[in-house]
């Protein structure tokens, strides 16, 4: 414990710095694009070594024990599951800083302080991958959440941005005050705050009920985060009142960001509390794609569908591994592959289709579908561009999200009793009612014809932004290439089911 | 040409049509000719290779996969997912009409483009249709096969959605008014993918339970066979559940009553060429499934199902032929006979013997044909008349005599006329249906379904009638005596002729099938079935 193992660090503290910059670089220049492409250049920056410390094997340079570092005492651990993670939300602060640009110059948002704030909450998403204990854990999560909270309100003139922001803001320190409260619990039964210690400590009081209490208080904290039914009301309010391109890093990176928490804790803190987080886990799954993908049907937004989207999404995601720890069967591995393989599919998908919704809803200056009829009309491209994401999103072959639902379907059905195959079922029923929704998009695209009095011509001759174009294209590449050859996905996924600290016990 | 041989051909085969469909897309929306000839030349190619592969299949060993990929040729390593693919007798004949239709569909489309416009798509997804069946016919690993299976969908999605139908329709029950096109299209990808959640379900089981027997988990149908004929292992509870999940997947495809609804709507709503790939090849993805997928690995489940396939073929038979009886459109009734075409197919395989199941896949080829060119026909009536009500037509022998000629033979076809190719299908399904396999042991119920199925063709022979007489025959009534009626057009004629010249060839040689498909029906009887 000695030296501190820079390297390890390296990604958090590029972006640490790059936070700085932004507001320097603010400070100094009026042209503010100046600010977007600091922060893209420092994302970028970070990723490198997210890159060189997942190939440390391989690296000659690389003098540390392979890609596992436990630092701090265990309380920062930089694994597989991390990198991932890691690589995951810096790629999606990049992407959310592409559709930020036109976005905020369109409409005389205040710029400088947008990209200081977003790569802020991008920074506590990256610390999150790798704390390990609750302290560390709650700090990235309120920096995740508290940037966030401002972003989401940035239209100021727009009340219902302010009211977005307000809901986001109560609910966000509602599950804050509830994840405390039950963190004080389990830390005044075990007396410890590190995870790998509070598997061990909880071995003694996993059947007394304040150590229960304490468990189910923190599952709940993070059943806001990721929008889970029944603690999902905010979502769709808040997607559709912040600006679009914060909504999209909300469905994405805060959410990863959830699912990274309670993984974490879940699957390191409390694996001897699986009996008593495992079926409120599975129940929040069915609920949370059912009542999803149901409510989604009604939708005429398009921003409030792919809120309700990612609910749904949300249950599927929760799938395995509700499953796997109601029934005990022990196969977590399975299911942690399954939800990382998700969760990394539909970050790429879910980017997409809110990067292609932002370029077709600031044209036709609606988000709501009846305007968006006959899209297909006046630019082909980009309604095969959503076709692409929306399809993807419902899962069908040969574009990426089949395999995110395949993998999920493989370890529910893998966990071998009821507890799998019932929700296995459930989610197989939920993703045709998907499809319905999902498809709507397309059918409004491409089978209704251009509303009246629409300038087919003007519209035709608008073009797409570099910036945004990049984007698009990125992700669409994206949806393809892991379609085609899942097996990237699923190689990724596998690394990331690398938790260190199980090894170790 | 080793690389043919090692599957790279096949490869081709599968995959040309969709970098077609790539560059098609890539064109400039104005080169309209560039685009027919980029996709007529992809399809074409495609058509040579099949049709050289055709020619150096091993006939002799033709129960063995050939052309194919090696097995453990690796496409998804963390699942143990292989781009494993092969053709044997069974599956030969399907890619062959497979890639012919596409051309002919292709080729057809040239003069005839359905409103509203837009040939860069519609030819980007027959293209991408095109690697979708055929794909799905020479997977042999069940991912594989699934991804297929589900890649056809979106784009006959799209065909019917854009290009279908726009008269309203009232949808059942809630009573909504909506555009036909808008109802066939969610109707058909709703009920098919409800079908195919559930199949994946079934092939995710058999993957976990392969374990069992092989000590490793496979998706591999081969392997998956072999557990299947050794026994054992697929048994109990776990193999009726994933044979009902399999079954709701392939029955919704094929489709079987009562799960055929989307069919009759699908097929009406959809533009002429969609209509003739959903019937002419599409339906037989599901039946094709049964025979590779269902029957081998799960043959304990195949024969306590086969009574019940059985009861369900034959209803379908009856049914599709009363409701065709009833129909007032002329592309409603074609794909109601579909109905009780594909009635007479699921009713040889349940038999589970090798007459059952060479008919079935005999009656497929024919189907494809026979049914292609009848939607090919009522299309381009439709196109000339302005109407499908044959309430309205009538005298169209006066009227278009080439056309009416071509109707009336492909509707005796239809009938199953000795001579023409549909006969053989329905013949030997009912030959097969008095003589099931024993171990069914329902060889009484299989007798009775001989009769119900009989009387079946008689219906079929009074519906196809029914619509000559409506269409072709008495006076063309007022409306249409001082209009102009160009008959069959050139591109109609060399979309048509083939269809036609296979349907005598296979009419009065069936060898030309039987002679792939034989041996490889026995051996996959005797495997499943012993002996």
């Amino acid at each position: 414990m000695s030296s501190i193992d820079y390297h390890a660090l390296l990604p958090e503290l590029i972006i640490a710095a790059t936070v700085l910059l932004t507001l320097i670089v603010d400070l100094t220049t009026r042209k503010k694009y100046l600010v977007a492409i600091t922060a893209m250049v420092g994302l970028f920056a970070a990723f490198v070594p997210v890159l060189t410390l997942a190939f440390c094997d391989s690296l000659e340079f690389c003098t540390a024990t392979g890609a596992d570092r436990v630092l701090f005492g265990g309380t920062y651990v930089v694994d597989g599951y991390s990198l991932v993670f890691k690589g995951l939300f810096i790629f999606a602060a990049f992407i959310v800083i592409l559709l930020s640009i036109g976005f905020l110059g369109s409409a005389r948002y205040y710029e400088g302080e947008y990209y200081f704030l977003l790569i802020a909450s991008a920074m506590g998403a990256v610390v999150m991958a790798s704390s390990r204990d609750f302290v560390t854990m709650i700090v990235a999560l309120e920096l995740v959440s508290g940037p966030a909270f401002l972003l989401a309100g940035w239209k100021k003139a727009d009340p219902r941005s302010n009211e977005a922001a307000l809901k986001f803001f109560i609910t966000g320190v509602i599950a804050l005050a509830l994840l405390l409260f039950g963190v004080s619990l389990v830390y005044g039964l075990t007396g410890t705050l590190q995870f790998d210690q509070i598997a061990i400590a909880s071995v003694a009081v996993a059947d007394t009920p304040l150590f229960t209490l304490g468990v189910i208080f923190v599952i709940l904290g993070f059943g806001f985060k990721v929008s889970a039914v029944p603690f999902h009301f905010w979502t769709p309010d808040t997607y559709e009142g912040a600006p679009t391109p914060v909504s999209a890093w909300l469905s994405v990176g805060s959410k990863a960001a959830g699912f990274v928490g309670l993984l974490s804790v879940t699957y390191l803190a409390f694996p001897e509390a699986a009996d008593v987080w495992g079926p409120p886990l599975w129940l929040v799954a069915v609920l949370s794609m059912t009542v999803g993908n149901i409510v989604a049907i009604k939708q005429t937004n398009i921003i409030r569908m792919l809120g309700y989207s990612s609910i749904a999404q949300a249950g599927f995601m929760l799938a395995p591994f509700g499953a796997a720890a109601a029934s005990k069967s022990g196969n977590f591995d399975e299911a942690f592959y399954a939800t990382v393989t998700y969760l990394l599919i539909y970050a790429v998908m879910n980017l997409g289709a809110f990067g292609v919704a932002i370029v077709i809803g600031t044209r036709v200056g609606s988000y709501e579908l009846k305007d968006w009829r006959g899209l297909n009309r006046w630019a082909p491209g980009l309604a095969l561009t959503l076709a692409v994401f929306f399809m993807s999103l419902a899962g069908l072959p040969p574009l990426a999200g089949w395999f995110a639902k395949f993998a999920m379907f493989q370890a529910t059905i893998g966990v071998g009793n009821w507890w799998g195959y019932s929700i296995a079922i459930i989610a197989a029923v939920n993703a045709v009612i998907a499809f319905v929704y999902y498809s709507n998009v397309v059918k409004t695209a491409f089978f209704d014809s251009v509303p009246e009095g629409v300038d087919i011509e003007a519209l035709e001759n608008e073009r797409i932004t570099a910036p945004i174009g990049f984007a698009l294209g990125l992700t669409v590449f994206g949806v393809l290439i892991l379609g085609v050859f899942p097996g990237l996905a699923a190689s990724l996924g596998e690394f990331g089911a690398e938790v260190v600290a199980l090894i170790g016990g | 040409m080793d690389w043919f041989e090692s599957g790279w051909g096949l490869s081709l085969i599968v995959f040309l049509p969709v970098i077609g469909a790539l560059v098609v897309l890539a064109l400039p929306k104005a080169k309209e000719t560039l685009m027919k000839w980029t996709a007529l030349a992809f399809s074409g190619v495609t058509l040579v290779l099949t049709i050289a592969m055709a020619m150096r299949f091993d006939y002799s060993a033709a129960g063995t996969y050939q052309f194919g990929t090696a097995m453990d040729t690796t496409w998804i390593g963390a699942i143990n997912a292989n781009f494993h693919i092969g053709v044997d007798g069974i599956s030969l004949p399907m890619v062959v009409l497979a890639t012919f239709i596409t051309v002919l569909v292709i080729i057809y489309s040239w003069n005839h483009w359905p409103e509203p416009h837009n040939p860069k798509l519609l030819l980007a997804f027959v293209l991408i249709l095109a690697t979708g069946m055929t794909g799905t016919f020479v997977a042999l690993d069940l991912v594989l096969f699934f991804v297929f299976f589900e890649v056809v969908l979106l784009p006959m999605y799209f065909m019917i959605g854009i290009w279908g139908d726009r008269s309203i329709r009232e949808v059942p029950i809630v009573k909504w008014k909506i555009e036909m096109r808008l109802y066939a299209s969610l109707k058909f990808f709703v009920f098919t993918l409800f079908g195919s959640a559930f199949m994946l379900l079934g092939f995710i089981a058999l993957y976990f339970k392969s374990e069992e027997a092989l000590g490793y988990r496979t998706w591999s149908m081969l392997e998956l066979s072999d557990i299947g004929a050794a026994g054992g292992v697929f048994t109990g509870t776990f193999a009726f559940l994933v044979f009902a999940a399999l079954f709701l997947g392939f029955a919704v495809k094929v489709p079987m009553w009562p799960l055929h609804t989307w069919l009759p709507d699908a097929h009406t709503a959809a533009p002429t060429i969609g209509s003739v790939i959903l019937a002419a090849v599409m339906l037989k993805l599901g039946t094709y499934a049964f025979i590779r997928i269902a029957i081998p690995i799960l043959p304990e489940q195949a024969l306590s199902w086969a009574p019940f396939i059985g009861v369900l073929a034959v209803i379908g038979i009856i049914y599709g032929s009363l409701a065709c009886l009833a129909q007032t459109d002329i592309k409603r009734l074609i794909a109601y006979s579909s109905v009780g075409h594909m009635g007479f197919v699921m009713l040889g395989i349940a038999t589970m013997t090798a007459i059952g199941i060479n008919a079935a896949i005999i009656g497929m080829v024919a189907h494809g044909l026979i049914t292609g060119l009848l939607f090919f026909i009522a299309g381009s009536m439709a196109h000339r008349y302005h109407t499908r009500d044959m309430r309205r037509l009538g005298g169209n022998m006066l009227l278009m005599p080439k056309m009416g000629v071509l109707l009336g033979f492909a509707a005796m076809a239809s009938l199953g006329l000795p001579a023409l190719a549909g006969f053989w299908g329905e013949f030997m399904a009912l030959l097969a249906s008095f003589n099931p396999l024993e171990a069914i042991g329902a060889t009484s119920l299989f007798r009775v379904l001989m009769v119900i199925g009989a009387i079946g063709t008689v219906l079929t022979a009074g519906y196809m009638l029914y619509m000559l007489r409506n269409v072709n025959f008495g006076e063309p009534s007022e409306e249409w005596l001082d209009q102009e009626f160009e008959d069959v057009d050139r591109f109609e004629w060399l979309a048509w002729a083939p269809l036609v010249i296979g349907t005598l060839a296979i009419g009065i040689f069936p060898k030309i099938v039987f002679g792939a498909t034989n041996d490889a029906v026995i051996g996959l009887v005797e495997k499943a079935f012993g002996g």
